[in-house]
C-alpha cells in the first residue's frame, strides 16, 4: 500500500461515511452527493487494488498475511457496490444512511489493511 | 390476513405507501446492513485464520466459523418475514449474545483459552463492540416488529 493513497481514501471515506449518515438521519434521500461520495470511494478501492497486485513490482511488499489482505480488500470493494444498489432500489434516507455506514466500514477495513501492509501480523 | 395493528406496525415507520406485511420498516433496513456487514467480516476473518492456520487454536478458529456461520443466517432470518424466520432471527440473534457474553468474559477470565482473536474476544473489542451491542438491537428490533403464524409467507 502507498501511504499518501491510503490517507487520501480514509480522508473522503470518513467524511463521506459521517456526511452520508447524517443526511440520511436528517431524512434525505440518496442524492448526487451521497451516491457520488460512495462512488469515488469505491473507486479509490478499484485503484488501491491495481496499486496493491503492482507493489511488489516495485519492492513494496506487504509485512503481514497476503490472503487476509485481499480478503479485507475486496469484502471493502464488494460493500458499496451492494450499498449503491440498495440505495437505487429502495430512495429513502434508510438506503443514505446504509451507504455512510458503509463507508465508514471501508474506512475501518483500509485501516486493517494499512496495518497488515505495514505492521507485521494479523 | 394481517390484523389492523400488525399492518399499522409494519408501515408506521416506512417513508412510502404501505408495502405488503413481508417488507421490513426502515431501522429494520439499518439493522440488515449493519448485520451483513459483520456476517461478512466475520466470515472473511474466520476464512483467512482457517486457511492459515487452524491447527494453532482451532477452538478458537472453529468458533469464529460458527460465528460467521450465524451471523450470516441471523441476516438472512432478518430479511425473510415469516413465522419460521422470525424463530430462527430470535434463536440466532439469541445464540450470538450469549456467545459474546460467554466468550467475552471466558477471554478475559482465562486468555489462554482464547489467545487468538475471535470475533466475540473481549466482547467484541476488535470490532468496536460492535458483536456486543448489535444483538441487544436486534432482539429489541424483533420485539417490536413480531411476526405470527397468521401473516407467514409462503
Amino acid at each position: 500500500m502507498i501511504e499518501w493513497f491510503t490517507w487520501l481514501q480514509l480522508a473522503i471515506a470518513v467524511p463521506a461515511g459521517l456526511l452520508c449518515v447524517v443526511l440520511g438521519l436528517l431524512g434525505r434521500k440518496p442524492t448526487d452527493l451521497t451516491m457520488g461520495a460512495t462512488a469515488l470511494v469505491e473507486l479509490m478501492l478499484i485503484v488501491q487494488l491495481a496499486a496493491a497486485i503492482a507493489a511488489p513490482l516495485a519492492g513494496n511488499n506487504a509485512t503481514g498475511s497476503l490472503l487476509e489482505f485481499y480478503t479485507y480488500l475486496v469484502s471493502a470493494i464488494l460493500l458499496p457496490v451492494v450499498a449503491g444498489f440498495w440505495a437505487l432500489v429502495e430512495r429513502s434516507r434508510w438506503s443514505t444512511v446504509i451507504l455512510g455506514v458503509t463507508c465508514l466500514s471501508v474506512a475501518v477495513m483500509l485501516y486493517r489493511m494499512t496495518q497488515i501492509w505495514n505492521v507485521q501480523g494479523s | 390476513m394481517p390484523s389492523k395493528n400488525e399492518c399499522r406496525a409494519m408501515t408506521d415507520s416506512q417513508t412510502r405507501e404501505p408495502a405488503p406485511s413481508t417488507r421490513v420498516s426502515g431501522i429494520g433496513r439499518l439493522l440488515i446492513a449493519v448485520y451483513g456487514v459483520l456476517a461478512l467480516a466475520a466470515t472473511g476473518r474466520s476464512f483467512v485464520q482457517i486457511v492459515r492456520a487452524f491447527d494453532e487454536a482451532p477452538l478458537a478458529y472453529s468458533l469464529s466459523a460458527l460465528s460467521a456461520v450465524v451471523y450470516i443466517v441471523a441476516t438472512v432470518a432478518l430479511i425473510k418475514r415469516s413465522a419460521a424466520w422470525y424463530r430462527i432471527a430470535w434463536i440466532t440473534i439469541s445464540f450470538e449474545m450469549i456467545g459474546v457474553l460467554v466468550v467475552g468474559t471466558l477471554s478475559l477470565v482465562d486468555p489462554g483459552l482464547f489467545q487468538h482473536a475471535t470475533v466475540w474476544s473481549i466482547y467484541g473489542s476488535g470490532y468496536l463492540l460492535i458483536p456486543l451491542v448489535l444483538p441487544l438491537l436486534g432482539m429489541w428490533w424483533l420485539a417490536r416488529h413480531p411476526v405470527s403464524s397468521a401473516v407467514s409467507h409462503a
